[in-house]
């Protein structure tokens, strides 16, 4: 099935095995979500449930920390991820830090689903990819999920966390399919914040999260024809970081190139190479670390420059033989 | 309006053709909000648009060739083609802009309007922003901060009626957009947005008043999308009856060429003229655009800083 289906799948399961769970967001109704993430879920759970809001992020993030202060568990979508950017107020000052600033007496069970990434000719406003600003704040969680088996697994964990947490979805991941093991319960199917290896090798390894782990795994087949055998690390949540699975594998392979489709500075790569070099790792790097990331632009338009600023298989792929030849 | 219109229809053409990248938003059917707007403007004067901006930019007086050329990717295009549709600006005519984030222009030409006051240029900013916009924050922030500080702003509500698959009844309280400015001690009025000359008449009126040092003022112009919200809407939240209706009955470009025709003596020979201009004039613009050179990667090193 589909990406979008799986956490569509996830979605329903959610809505129909827990009456605390409730909707909200732009056009999530009829409409079914600009990507039809939601489709049909008005028609099966009601208005009341799967709530059209009107168009007010701030209020859509402040209503899920009210709501879920209060004993709901609210699953609320920002259309595209970078609208999020109107709503950080409820997100980053209150939502991250009411348990602790209220002395663990209170908890924030909320989850944000925000699609995001480049790709849709859409340009700078709405192809973003933000998440390494929430995974700067301690008190969030942070998941991006890149198959759509953890669409579906992510989100069923990120809603049975007692915490705020923000799903990244990448926009031109919605229409991937993949055999996907349904769930039948809204038990979280795997924990928050474990990294998988999805690839084994021993060359050099790859860390990745979202779109990029799909075009690492492409950048390691084609690697393999040259000789060089690389590990794909996905690291699926992105606050907390499993930084010891990348440990491990640095330790086994020598070598670490991280890509992401944001841009490098201050971003997800810098904290996975610290998180590095900041351990034993540091002592099994045969050559220097690598970045591949988006270009330190805003997205553009056109279709060649939109290209060249999201990295491809291609310049993984370069970047890792420069690494083994370094 | 006849330009905007066919300059719209000319991209779901190229659209279907793909020549075009991304999502568009068309603005068939709204085309007097635009045109009855800026016309009443001077030189000089500033507006800000939004992602359905095509109207409001070519109205504003831009170059078709060079909006054209934007949206085909082209280096020659307003934006080097780093825009696109929702991105169009021709800052040096005045148009500081579209906008891909709802209501984030409103903010914007407050501070555009704070220029012309505190520099005494004796301009004014209009403000374009759908009904929908009306319920983010940055609409009421703006409205309040342009009434306590007397800016020469128009806030410009282009009701379509629908925000997406919002209509306006399910997601505005208090019935409308105009009924808002009262709270903010400002002047508004709601006109027919399908009457070129309602909504000329009622921008004249407030930008005299705006010129004048009155402050802000609201006009709320109630109009109709025949297109769906983008290039993915299945339009499952109205009837096909109703857009209809609309295209039928109340067209704005039918209306204004009836009226001519009825009322003022213009000859239908000089309306199917004024038709066959635009026509070319758009269909030029395609050509030419065509031709361009394409936006080139090897610009972009560096491009987001001045
Ligand atoms: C801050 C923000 N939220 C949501 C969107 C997605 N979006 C784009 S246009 C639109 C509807 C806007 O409605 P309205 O203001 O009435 O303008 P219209 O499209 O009808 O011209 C939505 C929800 C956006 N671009 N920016
Ligand atoms: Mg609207």
């Amino acid at each position: 099935m589909r990406y979008a289906q799986s956490v569509n799948h996830a979605l329903a399961l959610l809505l129909e095995q827990d009456e605390r769970v409730f909707l909200a967001g732009e056009d999530i109704g009829v409409y079914g979500g600009a990507f039809g993430v939601t489709d049909g879920l008005v028609d099966r759970f009601g208005e009341a449930r799967v709530r059209d809001t009107p168009i007010s992020e701030e209020a859509i993030a402040g209503l899920a920390v009210g709501a879920a202060i209060t004993g709901m568990l609210p699953i609320v979508e920002m259309q595209f991820s970078d609208f999020v950017v109107n709503a950080m107020d409820p997100i980053v000052n209150q939502a991250a830090k009411l348990h602790f600033m209220y002395g663990g007496n209170v908890e924030v069970p909320m989850v944000i689903r925000l699609p995001g990434g480049g790709g849709t000719g859409a340009a700078a406003q709405h192809s973003q990819s933000l998440e390494a600003w929430f995974a700067h704040i301690p008190g969030l969680k942070v998941v991006a999920p890149a198959t759509a088996q953890d669409a579906q697994d992510l989100l069923l964990a990120a809603v049975a966390d007692p915490n705020p947490v923000l799903v990244f979805e990448h926009k031109l991941l919605y229409k991937n399919e993949e055999s996907v093991e349904l769930r039948t319960s809204t038990a979280a199917p795997t924990a928050l914040g474990e990294a998988v290896i999805r690839r084994a090798g021993t060359d050099l390894t790859i860390v990745a999260y979202s779109i990029m782990v799909g075009k690492a795994l492409e950048a390691a087949e084609r690697l393999e024809s040259s000789g060089i055998s690389a590990e794909v690390v996905d690291l699926r949540s992105l606050r907390p970081l499993d930084i010891e699975t990348v440990r491990a594998s640095v330790r086994r392979t020598g070598r670490l190139l991280v890509t992401h489709e944001a841009p490098a500075a201050v971003g997800i790569g810098a904290e996975v190479v610290a998180g590095v070099v900041e351990s034993d790792a540091l002592d099994y790097l045969l050559a220097p670390v690598a970045r591949v990331c988006g270009k330190p632009i805003p997205m553009p338009y056109a279709k060649a420059l939109e290209r060249a600023t999201i990295p491809q298989v291609e310049d993984v792929e370069l970047a890792a033989k420069e690494l083994l030849n370094a | 309006m006849l330009e905007i219109r066919y300059f719209e229809e000319a991209l779901e053409e190229l659209f279907s053709r793909g020549l075009l990248h991304g999502t568009m938003h068309l603005s068939i059917g709204q085309e007097a909000v635009a045109e009855g707007v800026c016309a009443a403007l001077d030189d000089g004067d500033y507006i800000t648009s939004t992602h359905r901006g095509h109207g409001h930019t070519l109205a504003h007086g831009a170059d078709p060739t060079a909006m054209m050329a934007e949206l085909m990717m082209k280096d020659t295009g307003y934006c080097r083609g780093r825009g696109g549709s929702m991105h169009i600006a021709d800052v040096a005519n005045g148009n500081l802009g579209a906008n891909g984030i709802v209501a984030g222009s409103m903010t914007i030409a407050t501070g555009a309007a704070l220029t012309q006051q505190m520099q005494g240029t004796g301009k004014v900013v209009a403000c374009f922003f759908g009904d929908g916009a009306a319920n983010e924050g940055a609409f009421h922030e703006s409205l309040n901060l342009a009434a306590v500080w007397d800016l020469p702003v128009l806030f410009i509500c282009e009701n379509n009626q629908y925000g997406m698959s919002m209509s306006q009844d399910r997601s505005t309280a208090g019935g409308s957009v105009a009924a808002r400015s009262a709270a903010y001690g400002m002047p508004g009025t709601r006109v027919d947005g399908n009457d070129v000359e309602a909504v000329y008449e009622a921008t004249h009126e407030a930008i005299v008043a705006t010129r004048r040092g009155d402050g802000p003022a609201l006009i709320e112009c109630v109009t109709y999308r025949y297109r769906g919200h983008s290039k993915s809407d299945r339009n499952l939240y109205r009837t096909q009856d109703e857009i209809e209706d609309w295209r039928t009955h109340r067209d704005p470009i039918e209306r204004f060429a009836g009226k001519l025709v009825a009322e003022r003596g213009v000859a239908q020979s000089n309306i199917d003229a004024a038709r066959e201009t635009a026509r070319s004039k758009i269909r030029d613009a395609v050509q030419a655009a065509v031709k361009a050179p394409d936006a080139d990667p090897a610009d972009l090193t560096g491009a987001a800083y001045a």
